[in-house]
């Protein structure tokens, strides 16, 4: 019962610390200093050890005051790295990041060496844990989280005009030396506090992924920072609950050996989650939705194709609406019989087509819509004829391409400088004539 | 303070010049790119800065709004240090210097240039909105006021930027390369404006690449290559001999003075 107690309090110290590392992060992933997180949780893991070897004591605020020193120590060293010698920002992240790192780990087998050195279980901190996280660290965890939150929360416009344009910022009088140094600190804080939960090796992950997936689900940074709180909250709660041993009790199944799995890889992979969800999903920035969007201007281009091919082999006996045969149909363009059918069909059902076994004919409806496409793909051809000195027999192809495209108030606007130029044709007679030979 | 020194410019603005700059050389990283700069400009002109690529206009006006450090000389807006008069400057960087997929809408962008009046932490408020609707408007931009940034063509975001730079309500613009990648509808409207400032008592200067212009546009002109070529009246100062000197080939014995120094020390 008071484990179960614990795990709960732990999950919603690490819920809070995941909505305020998405927030923070999101500033982050926006100014492209991504890296800057996880460069510091990896250079925060000799501090942590030198931190126990001076005090002895695994208490959580001594231990995140080392990891603090050292990882701002780290970022000290990049910065030194990138301005007085020729290293690129992206090679000093590297050295710096596997230097403490390595130096960590051999610190980390030196105190395990120790007499105390397996009690210390330090080794934790690589991939994080829930078992040892006691009521205090969780009331620190939490404190610090919305400590954090609020200090975004009141320089939010101040942020937002710092990742925007920071030269304008400091034009208008900001000290964005000072600012900035706010936002990292935010970010180091948020960073080092969730070590212990997540990891000194996947800490980052939580920091970068909700941001990064918030971008996919809107266009304004109000609502993305809202988002990237809520996926890190649930990453963060969720991931922690599926390490602990909470789901074998609730489901009875051992899938997962919750006691030897650290929650670290279980919120990084929770996150993940939430991520491929917003690469996919997401309204028009997702993998599906601009599919379906490119799909339908595909069919809409074909069946813009289609109408404009019974317009033309009607043409000729205008104002009457001519049967025309499948087979010269078919003789207009590359398309197979069998699409070709199916799209006869499609216009049919829309009612802008009467169907017999070898013919077809417009409705008065179907003669009026491709009426309207040959028209926009008839202005088109004369602006890029007239205008654009394009010769007319090049311009079918190139006209195929943009006029389905074209939005209507551009429609508008080349119908009053070609009628400005006398060059369409008044009512009734809507459509204008072919630049071109019609095959 | 940001939010405090919105007050109008001092008595000291009957007399002193709008901006004066004086013995201004700045370095980029050791290296001069600027030497010796001596100016002082009138209130209420449009002052054209031209020169070739790499001649220093941005560094110019970079240094001016302090965005760059001085490796020596002063700058007084108004008879007065840069830092005391930040509420009376407005500023248009060059448009490719920001990330336009940034999520942030038209009305966001030009609401930041308030930002200075509004001070810190407090957002802004309905004064700021309607301030914000106004100068939208002045760029003939109302109708995207809600759109996303990345979705304006090249002389739209110029024009945000622009309407920005009006919501600082400031006394002197400076604006790198305004007509950059715009079209011509944009730049007479850019022009339009440029000269309702004028008439409202503002001095603007502006990075200028076409010369052909420079004597329709412009009541002033800084002549740059590396130092300051000429300056005066675009009248008696954009001639033939002046355009010479200043396009007539990158001044050698400078760039390679330049080159030695940054070279004396090869760890900056």
């Amino acid at each position: 019962m008071i484990a179960a107690s614990i795990t709960t309090n732990v999950m919603l110290g690490t819920a809070l610390l995941g909505a305020t590392a998405g927030v923070i992060g999101t500033f982050a992933v926006l100014r492209r200093r991504a890296l800057v997180s996880d460069m510091l949780s990896h250079a925060a893991l000799p501090g942590i050890c030198v931190a126990f070897l001076i005090t002895q004591s695994r208490d959580l605020l001594t231990l995140s005051l080392g990891a603090l020193a050292s990882g701002l120590a780290g970022i000290a060293v990049m910065t030194v790295l990138r301005r007085w010698t020729r290293t690129k920002e992206d090679a000093a992240i590297g050295i710096v990041l596997s230097t403490f790192f390595g130096a960590g780990v051999v610190l980390l087998s030196i105190i395990q060496q120790q007499p105390t050195g397996n009690q210390a279980g330090l080794h934790s901190y690589l991939f994080g844990e829930t078992a040892g996280i006691t009521r205090r660290d969780v009331q620190l965890i939490a404190g610090v989280a919305v400590l954090c939150l609020i200090v975004v929360s009141l320089l939010y416009k101040e942020f937002k005009l710092l990742s925007f344009d920071p030269d304008f910022a400091t034009a208008q009088g900001w000290p964005t030396l000072r600012l900035d140094l706010w936002m990292m600190g935010t970010l180091a804080i948020v960073t080092i506090v969730g070590l212990p939960i997540c990891g000194v090796i996947l800490m980052a992950a939580l920091v970068i992924i909700p941001g990064a997936a918030a971008r996919f689900w809107t266009d304004r940074l109000g609502r993305m920072l809202v988002i990237a709180a809520l996926a890190g909250a649930s990453a963060g709660g969720l991931g922690t609950f599926l390490a602990s041993p909470l789901p074998q009790r609730l489901f009875g199944t051992d899938l997962l050996d919750a006691t030897k799995l650290p929650p670290g890889p279980l919120i990084v992979l929770t996150a993940a989650v939430f991520f491929l969800i917003s690469l996919l999903f997401a309204p028009q920035r997702g993998i599906v939705a601009r599919a379906v969007a490119e799909l339908r201007l595909r069919v809409r281009i074909a069946r813009e194709h289609l109408l404009r091919a019974l317009y033309e082999l009607s043409e000729p006996q205008q104002p009457q609406r001519p049967y025309i045969d499948r087979d010269q149909l078919l003789a207009q363009r590359h398309w197979s019989e069998w699409l070709l059918n199916w799209w006869l069909g499609r216009l049919a059902a829309r009612g802008y087509l009467e169907l017999d076994d070898h013919r077809v004919r417009l409705t008065a409806a179907g003669f009026a819509a491709a009426a309207d496409v040959t028209r926009t793909h008839r202005l088109w051809e004369l602006f890029l004829v007239e205008s654009a000195g394009i010769a007319s027999d090049h311009v079918d192809r190139d006209a195929d391409d943009v006029e389905h495209m074209l939005p209507a108030p551009l429609i508008r606007d080349l119908e009053e400088r070609l009628a400005g130029a006398g060059r369409l044709p008044t009512a009734p007679q809507r459509v204008p004539g072919s630049p071109h030979e019609l095959l | 303070m940001i939010a405090e020194s919105q007050s109008t410019p001092s008595t000291a603005r009957a007399t002193a010049p709008a901006l004066e700059i004086h013995d201004m050389t700045v370095a980029y990283h050791r290296k001069p790119v600027l030497w010796d700069i001596d100016l002082a400009v009138p209130e209420g002109k449009l002052v054209g800065i031209v020169g070739p690529n790499g001649a220093g206009k941005t560094t110019l006006i970079k240094a001016v709004l302090g965005l760059l450090p001085l490796a020596s000389g002063k700058v007084l807006i108004y008879g007065k240090p840069y830092d005391e008069q930040r509420s009376l400057i407005g500023y248009v960087p060059q448009r490719e210097s920001v990330d336009w997929d940034f999520p942030v809408t038209v009305n966001d962008v030009v609401l930041m240039g308030t930002y200075g009046r509004v001070g810190w932490i407090w957002r802004p408020g309905a004064a700021e909105r309607e301030i914000a609707e106004r100068c939208l408007a002045q760029v003939g931009m109302s109708d995207f006021a809600n759109r996303q940034i990345r979705q304006l063509s090249g002389g739209q975001q110029q024009r945000v930027f622009l309407a920005r730079a009006l919501a600082q309500d400031a006394m002197i613009y400076f604006m790198d390369e305004p007509f950059s990648g715009v079209d011509a509808a944009t730049e007479a409207a850019i022009i339009e404006l440029l000269q309702k400032l004028r008439s409202a008592g503002k001095t603007v200067f502006v990075v200028h690449h076409d010369l052909q212009t420079v004597r329709s546009y412009f009541d002033y002109v800084i002549l740059l290559n590396m130092r300051l070529v000429a300056y005066g009246p675009t009248e008696t100062t954009f001639t033939p001999a002046n355009l010479h000197k200043t396009y007539g080939g990158r001044l050698t014995i400078l760039d390679e003075a330049a080159e030695a120094v940054r070279k004396r020390e090869p760890i900056r």
